[in-house]
C-alpha cells in the first residue's frame, strides 16, 4: 500500500532540507551595502581620543574594517585568528570598537593583543547603524574606491580567512 | 571527583538503556519471560543512574567547581545558589542531561503504575523508551558531555546568561521537557502497538492517561514560557512566532490532535493507522524541536553559540528513530482494521474535523518555520518569517476548530441529532452574538476582529456551562473526572480567546521620553517618574526607576522596572515592572538614558485582560490533569481482552 508510505517519503524530504540545511549558516546575511561606497564616519581613536579617525583617511588602499568589543564573546573566539593574521601585514585592519567602555577596549586589546592598524570609537553605536551591524563581529572588506566589497558576520575563522577573505584581498589590491 | 562520579553513572545508564532497549524486545518476540522480566528493574536503575548523575552536575555548580567546563561557561561565584542549580539547563549540554533524565522518568513511571498491562506489552514500550535513551546518551557522551574537565581550572566562571538569570529559568525549561520529552510514551506505546500487530482500544486506552499528561505539562511550560517572554524582555509581547517557541507549540498541537483522535480510537477502534501515525508525529515534532534548537540552523533569540558535528549527530539520530518508526508504520498500517462505521453528523466527524484543522495548523507552523531554510536550501536567496504570515494562515485555521468545541462534546457517537443539537445550542448562540455586538463596545470600540473573538470565546464558555447543567439536571454526582477535565479545559481556551483578543484588540503603548516629574497616562492610568537611582544587586548594577501609578488623582502604587548591567556582560537587561490585575496589567519597562539630565526612553503599555492568556492555558491544563485521574484509567484490563467497540461515553 503506497499511501502508508506518505509519510516516511515525506520525511525523508525534510531530512535532505534539514541536511542542506546545516550546512549553511543562518546568521550569514548578504549585506545590501556589498558593492555600495562604505560610509562615511569620523570618529575618536581609541588609544588617543585627540586624534580621529575617518573611513576617507583610507581611499586608494584595500582595508578591512572589523566591528568588535570587550563584551563579545564570539570576539573572543575570532581575536587569535585576527591577530595572527596581521602578524603577516597584508592588509591594514581597522577596528570599529562598538558600544562598548573605552577603558574595557583597552584592557581587553592589552591583554589579547592588539591586530588593529588603529582602532575607531563608536560608543553610540551610530557608525554601526550606518553599517547595518546586527552582530558582534562583523567584517567588511573595502576596496580602493571605498566600496565595500564584502560582508562577513560571524567570527572570522582561518577556513573564511583563507578561502573568502584573503582571495579577494589579493584580486582587489592588484 | 564528583564530576567523575556524575560522568560513571552516565556511562552505566548507557549501559543499562542498552539493556532496557534491547533484551525484553527480543524476550517479547521469543516469548521469554525473563528477558520480558527485565524491562521494568532496567527502567528503574536506568532512572536512577541519570538522577544521580544530574546531582552530580548540580553539586558541581553548587559548589563552584570550575575546573568542569560547562560549569565554567554557565556559573559564577557571584550568582545567587538558586541560578547555579538552574544554570544546571542552562546551557546545551545540561539542557540534553535534563532531557534525557525525564526521558527515564517518564520510562520508570510507566514501569511503575502499569501493573494492569500484560506484561509484554510493557516490555515493548520500555524497550523502545530505552532505544530512545540510547541515542540521546550517545550524543551526550560522545559529542556534548557535561562533565569534561577544563585543566587548569578557571579562576572564574564565565557566569550564567543574564537573559537566563530568573525565576522563568527554574520553572520554564523542566516544565516544556517533561511536557514535550513525554510524548514520548505515547510514542512507545504507538510503536509497541505497530510491532506487536494488535492496534487495538485497549491501546488507545493504555496511552491516553500518559499522552494527556504530557500535554499538560507541555502546556504550563508553553505557558511559562510565554509569561517569561512577556515580562522579562520588555517588549510586552507575549508570543513571537519564534522558531524555538514554535517548536514547542507544533508537537503542543500535534499532542493536541493526538488527545483527541485517542478518544475515537478509544471509544469506537476507528482511526487506528491515523492515531499511530500521530503519535508519531507529536514525538517526532519534539525531537524535530531539539533538532531545531541544539543544531543553531535557525537564528532565534534561543540559538546559542552551536556546534556543527552535534547538528550532524542529531540529525542522524532523529533520521533513525523517526525514520525507522514511520517505516514500521508503512509496513504494519496496510494490515490493521478500519474500525466502526458512523454517520456524516457525529462525534466521529466532529473530532475528525478537529484533527485535520489542528495538524493542518501544525503544518502551517513547521512550514513558516522551516521556510527560510528550505528557500537557503534551494539557493533562493535569505528571508525570514514572521508574525504576519502566521497570523494569517494561524487564525482562520483557528477560527472553525474554536466554533466546533462547543459543538463537539454535544454530538453522539456513530450518527448525532442535527435538530437536538441545534437545540440545546439554540441559547450559546444567541449569547455569543449579544457578546460579539456588545462585548467590543464596552472596551471602548467595536472592531470585526474583537468581536469574532468575544463571540467565540462566549460560544464556547455559555455552551460548556450549559453542557455542565444538562449533566447536573440528570445527576452529576456519577460524571466521570474526564467529562470534567474536558469541559474546564474547553472553559479554558475561552478564556484564552479573551485574553488574546481583548489584549490585541485594545493593548495601548507608549513610548516617551520622561523626566523626574513628568505624567505619562496610559489606559485611564497616570504614572509618574518620581526618580531614577542606582542600586547595587548580587552580580550587577541596577537603575531603578520609581514611577507612582495612579488613577482618577488616587495613588495606587509604586512600581519599580529596572535595567541592570550584569558585570559579566556588557548587554543590558531589562526588567520590567508590572502592575498585574483581573482586567489589565500596567507594564513600565526602562528603555535608555536619552541626556545628561537624567531623562530617559519609558516604554509604558496598558494591557488588558492579557492575564487570562496564561490563566486560561493553567485551566486547560487543570482540565487534562483532572482526565487523567479518570478511574476507568486505572482498571485491571484483561490481557487477552480487547475492548468491545460499542462502548460509549
Amino acid at each position: 500500500m503506497k499511501r502508508f508510505l506518505l509519510p516516511l517519503a515525506a520525511f525523508a524530504v525534510l531530512v535532505g532540507f534539514l541536511a542542506i540545511g546545516l550546512t549553511r549558516d543562518p546568521r550569514d546575511v548578504p549585506s545590501p551595502l556589498v558593492g555600495k561606497p562604505a560610509p562615511a564616519f569620523t570618529l575618536p581613536q581609541l588609544h588617543d581620543a585627540g586624534k580621529s579617525f575617518s573611513a576617507a583617511d583610507m581611499k586608494g588602499r584595500v582595508w578591512l574594517l572589523n566591528v568588535w568589543a570587550s563584551w563579545c564573546v564570539s570576539c573572543r573566539e575570532e581575536h587569535p585568528v585576527l591577530v595572527e593574521f596581521a602578524k603577516t601585514g597584508q592588509v591594514p585592519i581597522i577596528g570599529l570598537d562598538y558600544k562598548d567602555k573605552v577603558a574595557d577596549a583597552r584592557q581587553w586589546l592589552d591583554k589579547l593583543g592588539n591586530p588593529y592598524t588603529l582602532t575607531a570609537v563608536d560608543a553610540d553605536g551610530r557608525v554601526g547603524i550606518d553599517y547595518g551591524v546586527y552582530g558582534v563581529p562583523e567584517t567588511y572588506v573595502i576596496d580602493k574606491q571605498g566600496i565595500i566589497r564584502m560582508k562577513h558576520t560571524g567570527p572570522i575563522t582561518p577556513e573564511s580567512l583563507n578561502k573568502k577573505i584573503l582571495p579577494l584581498v589579493a584580486e582587489l589590491s592588484r | 571527583m564528583t564530576p567523575e562520579l556524575g560522568h560513571f553513572a552516565l556511562i552505566l545508564a548507557f549501559v543499562t538503556a542498552l539493556m532496557q532497549g534491547v533484551l525484553p524486545l527480543i524476550g517479547a518476540q521469543r516469548r521469554r519471560t525473563q528477558w520480558i522480566a527485565l524491562a521494568r528493574p532496567a527502567a528503574q536503575t536506568h532512572f536512577l543512574l541519570l538522577a544521580f548523575s544530574f546531582a552530580c552536575l548540580a553539586q558541581s555548580f553548587l559548589a563552584n567547581d570550575f575546573s568542569v567546563a560547562y560549569v565554567a561557561q554557565n556559573s559564577n561565584t557571584q550568582l545567587p545558589a538558586i541560578y547555579r542549580f538552574a544554570a544546571v539547563w542552562g546551557g546545551h549540554e545540561g539542557s540534553l542531561l535534563l532531557w534525557v533524565l525525564m526521558l527515564s522518568g517518564w520510562g520508570a513511571a510507566v514501569s511503575v503504575t502499569s501493573r494492569q498491562l500484560p506484561e509484554v506489552m510493557v516490555a515493548r514500550v520500555l524497550a523502545v523508551l530505552g532505544l530512545v535513551s540510547i541515542g540521546m546518551l550517545a550524543f551526550i557522551l560522545f559529542t556534548s558531555n557535561p562533565f569534561a574537565r577544563l585543566l587548569p581550572a578557571a579562576a572564574e566562571g564565565r557566569d550564567l546568561n543574564p537573559l537566563l538569570q530568573d525565576p522563568g529559568l527554574v520553572f520554564h525549561p523542566p516544565m516544556l521537557y517533561m511536557g514535550y520529552v513525554g510524548f514520548s510514551v505515547a510514542f512507545a506505546f504507538a510503536v509497541a502497538a505497530l510491532i506487536s500487530g494488535r492496534l487495538d482500544a485497549a491501546w488507545a486506552r493504555w496511552s491516553r492517561p500518559w499522552t494527556t499528561a504530557a500535554w499538560c505539562f507541555l502546556t504550563i511550560g508553553i505557558a511559562m514560557g510565554s509569561w517569561w517572554a512577556y515580562y522579562e524582555l520588555g517588549w510586552g509581547g507575549w508570543w513571537f512566532w519564534d522558531p524555538v517557541e514554535n517548536a514547542s507549540f507544533m508537537p503542543w498541537l500535534a499532542g493536541t490532535a493526538l488527545i483527541h483522535s485517542l478518544a475515537i480510537t478509544e471509544k469506537r477502534g476507528a482511526f487506528k493507522n491515523w492515531t499511530v501515525l500521530l503519535a508519531i508525529a507529536a514525538f517526532s515534532l519534539s525531537l524535530l524541536g531539539t533538532f531545531l534548537v541544539r543544531s543553531g540552523v535557525l537564528t532565534s533569540v534561543h540559538a546559542f553559540a552551536s556546534d556543527p558535528s552535534r547538528g550532524v549527530f542529531i540529525l542522524i539520530l532523529l533520521g533513525v528513530v523517526i525514520g525507522s518508526s514511520l517505516t514500521l508504520f508503512a509496513w504494519r498500517a496496510p494490515r490493521v482494521s478500519a474500525g466502526g462505521a458512523f454517520a456524516l453528523v457525529s462525534r466521529e466527524t466532529m473530532l475528525l474535523i478537529n484533527n485535520v484543522l489542528l495538524v493542518v495548523a501544525a503544518g502551517s507552523v513547521l512550514l513558516g518555520t522551516l521556510y527560510p531554510l528550505i528557500i537557503d536550501a534551494l539557493g533562493l536567496g535569505k528571508l525570514s518569517v514572521g508574525p504576519p504570515y502566521f497570523n494569517t494562515v494561524f487564525v482562520p485555521v483557528m477560527v472553525p476548530l474554536l466554533l466546533l468545541i462547543a459543538v463537539g462534546p454535544l454530538a453522539r457517537w456513530k450518527h448525532a441529532d442535527l435538530r437536538d443539537m441545534a437545540r440545546r445550542l439554540r441559547l450559546s448562540f444567541v449569547l455569543a452574538l449579544l457578546a460579539g455586538i456588545i462585548l467590543p463596545q464596552l472596551m471602548g470600540r467595536w472592531t470585526p476582529m474583537t468581536a469574532l473573538g468575544c463571540l467565540l470565546a462566549v460560544w464556547i464558555a455559555s455552551s460548556t456551562v450549559f453542557q455542565i447543567a444538562e449533566r447536573l439536571k440528570i445527576g452529576g454526582g456519577n460524571a466521570p473526572a474526564s467529562f470534567w477535565g474536558m469541559h474546564l479545559a474547553h472553559f479554558g481556551i475561552a478564556v484564552f480567546v479573551i485574553g488574546v483578543t481583548l489584549v490585541g484588540g485594545y493593548q495601548e503603548e507608549k513610548d516617551v521620553r520622561m523626566q523626574t516629574g513628568d505624567v505619562v497616562s496610559v489606559g485611564g492610568y497616570q504614572l509618574r517618574l518620581l526618580g531614577i537611582s542606582t542600586a547595587p544587586g548580587p552580580n550587577y548594577r541596577a537603575s531603578v526607576g520609581e514611577f507612582e501609578l495612579s488613577k482618577n488623582g488616587r495613588v495606587l502604587k509604586t512600581l519599580h522596572p529596572e535595567k541592570r548591567q550584569y558585570f559579566s556582560s556588557q548587554m543590558p537587561m531589562t526588567e520590567a515592572a508590572i502592575d498585574a490585575g483581573l482586567t489589565r496589567d500596567i507594564y513600565v519597562s526602562l528603555g535608555e538614558p536619552l541626556d545628561q539630565q537624567g531623562a530617559w526612553s519609558v516604554r509604558v503599555y496598558f494591557k488588558p485582560f492579557v492575564d487570562w492568556i496564561w490563566a486560561g492555558c493553567l485551566l486547560m491544563a487543570a482540565g487534562g490533569f483532572l482526565a487523567v485521574i479518570d478511574r476507568r484509567y486505572r482498571l485491571r484490563v484483561k490481557a487477552a481482552a480487547s475492548v468491545p467497540a460499542s462502548v460509549t461515553a
